[in-house]
């Protein structure tokens, strides 16, 4: 629950702008972006989530560390992953 | 040395250790307290206290979400999921968590429709999918996970749902830091500042710790890579005779935050009076209820709450261990009637608390303790 997930972010969803569709280790999920500064988010970002919510934009080297990071933690990080495939979050 | 085989920045790790030592003032017991579980974690996973020498010693804090919640309110929790027509949520770490009468899964075993959810959000599209149930997400965690829950009530309010609402645990992180560095128990030198919460709340609200108490504080990433350079960060400080908030996690903390969560924070929660942290007792204002404009998202005013406090069995040192007085091993029922597998405490439930993440990884270390003072 407290690990940062890096994603990237493919689309804004144009009738639920709080809401994109981010691909986070190879799952896509919507994910909340209203937390973030809407003029400066766009598909190609990269952002740190926290249950469901991106609370930070961080740049792509960032993203892969942290992402190498979790995968060596195992089993925290593959629980995480599991719920996140198994949310529910609408998608639009 | 497990983290230099492992690690793909050797080199970079091998020289910051030897300046670590360097500035280390032979003789000198340096005592630095990691308030984050996720820094613990990344501590005993890669065997970062072998690579310290012998003058630094980490202690680990209370910053894990899961290990603060006290029995009492697990208990609650239970209660109301217990209630005719309620759906109860909460995270994953939640479930194995125990209170006076068994944890979550025990309670599902007895037939309480609880689930998991990755995400307040989830909870409340269940909320949305069973319009004849009360739907009550168990908010926990630190300010890294509030504004999330902030954000959801907000949203089922803008949606009109009205059988969603939040039995709300939230902590704050400053209150703790400053119990601890009030309790007498623990002498520190320095903090190892928590990095994804820091996202949330900047670096400005730990200034009072190096201002007052005359203690650095280095807001510090997860990496074995960030924990070693903070722990330099922290020993220049000391050396220069400085007490400074740092950021060395700059490329994901900025230094204030994230306005729109704090605000959306501030839009629906209120601090609570005093809260009771699990093995560290009441320390005011130091959590966050559902404020009085969402009342009828706020659980405790929907549900009678019987509220009791639960004293925690006697064998359990969860208090020394997150004051970090105790290490997790010397705690009497570590690894023998406290495992994951049936945690008597808390701190051995969650990944990020420390008995578990040493159960899990530490045990080199403890072989190497063992032979030390053996010797
Ligand atoms: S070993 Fe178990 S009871 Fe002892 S401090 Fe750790 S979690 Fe608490």
């Amino acid at each position: 629950m407290c690990l940062g997930i890096p994603g990237e972010i493919v689309e804004i969803l144009p009738d639920r702008p709080d809401l994109a569709m981010v691909a986070v280790s190879g799952v896509r999920r919507a994910i909340n972006i209203g937390l973030l500064d809407k003029e400066t988010v766009a598909p190609g970002d990269w952002i740190l989530i926290h249950v469901g919510f991106a609370l930070s934009k961080i740049d792509e080297t960032e993203a892969k560390a942290a992402l190498d990071f979790l995968e060596s933690i195992g089993q925290a990080y593959d629980d995480e992953i599991a719920a996140l495939r198994q949310s529910m979050i609408e998608q639009g | 040395m497990r983290f230099v085989d492992e690690y793909r920045d050797a080199d970079t790790a091998r020289a910051l250790a030897a300046r670590i030592t360097a500035l280390c003032e032979p003789g000198r017991a340096y005592k630095f307290m990691e308030v984050c579980g996720g820094h613990t974690h990344t501590i005993y996973k890669h065997g970062l206290e072998d690579y310290l020498p012998p003058e630094v010693t980490l202690v680990h804090g209370p910053g894990c979400p899961v290990c603060v919640i006290p029995m009492g309110r697990v208990d609650d929790a239970i209660h109301i999921a217990h209630q005719p027509g309620v759906i109860m949520t909460s995270f994953g770490d939640m479930m194995r968590v125990p209170g006076g009468d068994g944890s979550f899964l025990d309670a599902k075993a007895r037939g309480a429709d609880i689930r998991m959810v990755y995400s307040p959000l989830d909870a409340l599209k269940i909320a949305k999918e069973n319009p004849g149930k009360q739907v009550v997400f168990m908010a926990i965690g630190f300010e890294t996970t509030a504004p999330s829950t902030a954000m959801t009530v907000l949203r089922a309010h803008a949606e009109g749902i009205t059988n969603f609402s939040v039995f709300c645990n939230h902590v704050t992180i400053i209150p703790a830091i400053k119990a601890i560095l009030d309790s007498p128990d623990l002498r520190l030198d320095a903090f190892i500042g928590p990095g994804h919460v820091s996202t949330v709340i900047g670096c400005r609200p730990y200034e009072f710790i190096a201002r007052d108490y005359g203690k650095p504080l280095v807001v510090t990433g997860f990496e074995p890579l960030d924990i070693l350079h903070s722990v330099l960060q922290i020993l220049e400080q000391l050396a220069q005779g400085r007490s400074e908030v740092e950021n060395q996690y700059a490329r994901v903390v900025p230094w204030d935050g994230n306005p729109k969560a704090l605000a959306a924070i501030d839009e629906v929660m209120e601090l609570r009076p005093h809260f009771e942290w699990r093995g560290l007792g009441f320390i005011s204002h130091s959590a966050l209820k559902v404020g009085d404009r969402y009342a009828r998202y706020d659980a405790e005013q929907i549900f009678e709450i019987p509220g009791g406090r639960v004293a925690d069995p006697t064998s359990c040192q969860c208090g020394e261990v997150l004051k970090g007085v105790l290490k997790p091993w010397e705690c009497k029922v570590f690894g023998t009637a406290c495992t994951p597998e049936t945690p008597i405490g808390t701190c051995m439930v969650s990944s990020e608390g420390a008995c578990a993440a040493y159960y899990n990884f530490g045990r080199f270390t403890r072989e190497r303790v063992k032979e030390a003072t053996r010797r």
